[in-house]
């Protein structure tokens, strides 16, 4: 048995990340299982201008290609997605995702928060949140969301954050339901892996 | 905060339907629900109930709704390297064959867009041989555009894009600086016909040699998508370009057979079937 109170009813995992996650994020996906069967969904800060170069960089330590989904393109199962630079990436009711210019919000376009809380209105609580190191609060408000609607909720240990405090917000804004460091994120998404084969 | 639900979606676009003849059923969800609950915000409207009941009462109301929802965020050169390529292939390829070009900016937004065409044509020698119709739905950014008065700080992004682009001046050669705010040169845009029209429902008014759609059907689902570009498609003369947004796509849309992807990476698509 394990710490974490598993089952297969998941449908989806985004992940939010920001200054100091670059690290965190790719020891998780050179970690996962090459046949990851759930959609790794992750939206991380990033150059507003740079529209090329960050899929190639994580692509590399990963065990799975990162791709950045094109408007409307489906979600599928086993992929790991990133938000492309200067837009939010939403995801719409049906499976698929969308993109939006919208303005800035916490001074991020993708943010965090949009992510969140398009997945968490579209899977409820089919939904995994993971939010790692970060300088702004963004994403504490999504993490709430998807609390709200009954998904799982893991923050980043502050203590293990480069800058803990985008884990530290959603600490403070709604309950989160495990604190874990990256290892132990690892070896939550392994185990939840196991259920689905 | 209790979230609006699909139904309450379905009875204000419907209302919006019937009531001012706008048809927005097949916006995407996502970013439409933010907007309506942006709007709610904004006017201090607790239930979605509130909003149907005041757009049914006031209709003077209506303009300010279609302003607040749509999306206006723009820039000027936004994505440099489409710029390039618009400049050193697509455009000269257009004028191999005739002496003047059409263009039709759809959903232009604030302006920038159209105001760098009318940069790079003029740095290209063509501006007088070019014929430039610029729309959108929402008439409030329609002004703004008409106008061309941007912040400075919107401006310092624009410089950058521009530099990017490689232009053969600088963008302040465009614009003067008043009360702290951009003037842009207006001679740029004494061609460009500024017309309010609605994608959705508005009719094919002409063809063009080349068609920009930039980042205005990514607000629509995929069956709007695919009625919209069907009227694209009709707008364009044969061999005529269109050109999306970077992280647009047409490859699921029913009538891409009737296209070639000219550039993949800027989105660039070309007319071969009527
Ligand atoms: C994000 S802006 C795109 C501006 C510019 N093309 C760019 O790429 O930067 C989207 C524009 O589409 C317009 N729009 C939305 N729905 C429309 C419709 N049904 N018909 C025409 N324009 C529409 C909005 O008013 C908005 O100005």
């Amino acid at each position: 048995m394990t710490k974490f109170d598993l089952h297969n009813r998941y449908k989806a995992i985004v992940i939010g990340g920001s200054a100091g996650s670059f690290q965190g994020i790719t020891k998780i996906l050179s970690s996962i299982s090459e046949d990851f069967n759930l959609p790794i969904i992750m939206c991380l800060h990033r150059l507003k201008h740079v529209r090329n170069g960050f899929t190639e960089a994580l692509s590399i330590k990963s065990k799975k290609p990162v791709i950045e989904p094109f408007d409307k393109e489906n979600i599928k199962k086993g992929m790991v997605y990133l938000a492309p630079a200067n837009y939010h990436l939403c995801l719409e009711l049906g499976n698929s995702f969308s993109l939006s210019t919208e303005d800035m919000v916490n001074n991020s376009r993708p943010a965090i928060d949009i992510t969140l809380d398009s997945a968490a209105y579209v899977y409820k609580d089919k939904l995994v949140g993971i939010l790692l190191s970060g300088a702004n609060k963004d994403g504490a408000l999504g993490m709430k969301r998807i609390k709200e609607r009954g998904g799982l909720t893991i923050v980043q240990e502050p203590g293990e954050c480069m800058i803990d405090t985008m884990p530290t917000a959603a600490l403070e804004a709604t309950s989160i339901d495990h604190v874990l460091k990256v290892d132990e994120i690892i070896r939550f998404l392994n185990e939840l892996d196991k259920l689905y084969k | 905060m209790r979230d609006i639900e699909i139904a309450e979606l379905r009875n204000l676009t419907q209302v919006i339907k019937d009531t001012y003849n706008y048809d927005f059923t097949n916006y995407a969800m996502s970013s439409f629900k933010r907007r309506i609950q942006r709007v709610m915000d904004v006017f201090k409207m607790n239930s979605v109930q509130e909003l149907i009941n005041r757009l049914k009462e006031d209709r003077s109301f209506f303009h300010d709704f279609v302003s607040e929802i749509t999306v206006n965020v723009t820039e000027m050169f936004r994505d440099p390297s489409f710029w390039r390529v618009a400049r050193d292939h697509i455009i000269p390829n257009v004028l191999l064959n005739a002496d003047t070009i059409s263009i039709w900016h759809a959903g232009c937004s604030s302006g920038e867009e159209v105001f760098s065409m009318a940069v790079m044509l003029k740095e290209m020698g063509i501006l007088e041989k070019s014929k430039i119709i610029a729309t959108d739905l929402d008439p409030e950014i329609l002004d703004k555009a008409r106008a061309g008065v941007y912040s400075l700080k919107n401006m310092e992004l624009n410089e950058k894009n521009y530099i990017r682009f490689q232009g053969t001046g600088k963008l302040s050669d465009y614009y003067t600086v008043r009360d702290g705010k951009a003037y842009m040169d207006k001679s740029l845009v004494a061609n460009v016909s500024w017309r309010q029209h609605n994608l959705v429902s508005g009719p094919v008014f002409n063809k063009f040699d080349m068609v920009l759609c930039r980042n205005v059907m990514i607000y629509f689902n995929q069956t709007l998508q695919n009625e919209v570009l069907k009227r694209l498609h009709e707008s364009l003369f044969k061999y005529g370009y269109l050109a999306i947004g970077s992280k647009e796509s047409l490859i699921w849309c029913e009538i891409a057979n009737k296209f070639i992807v000219v550039n993949n990476e800027e989105k660039i698509y070309k007319k071969i079937k009527d």
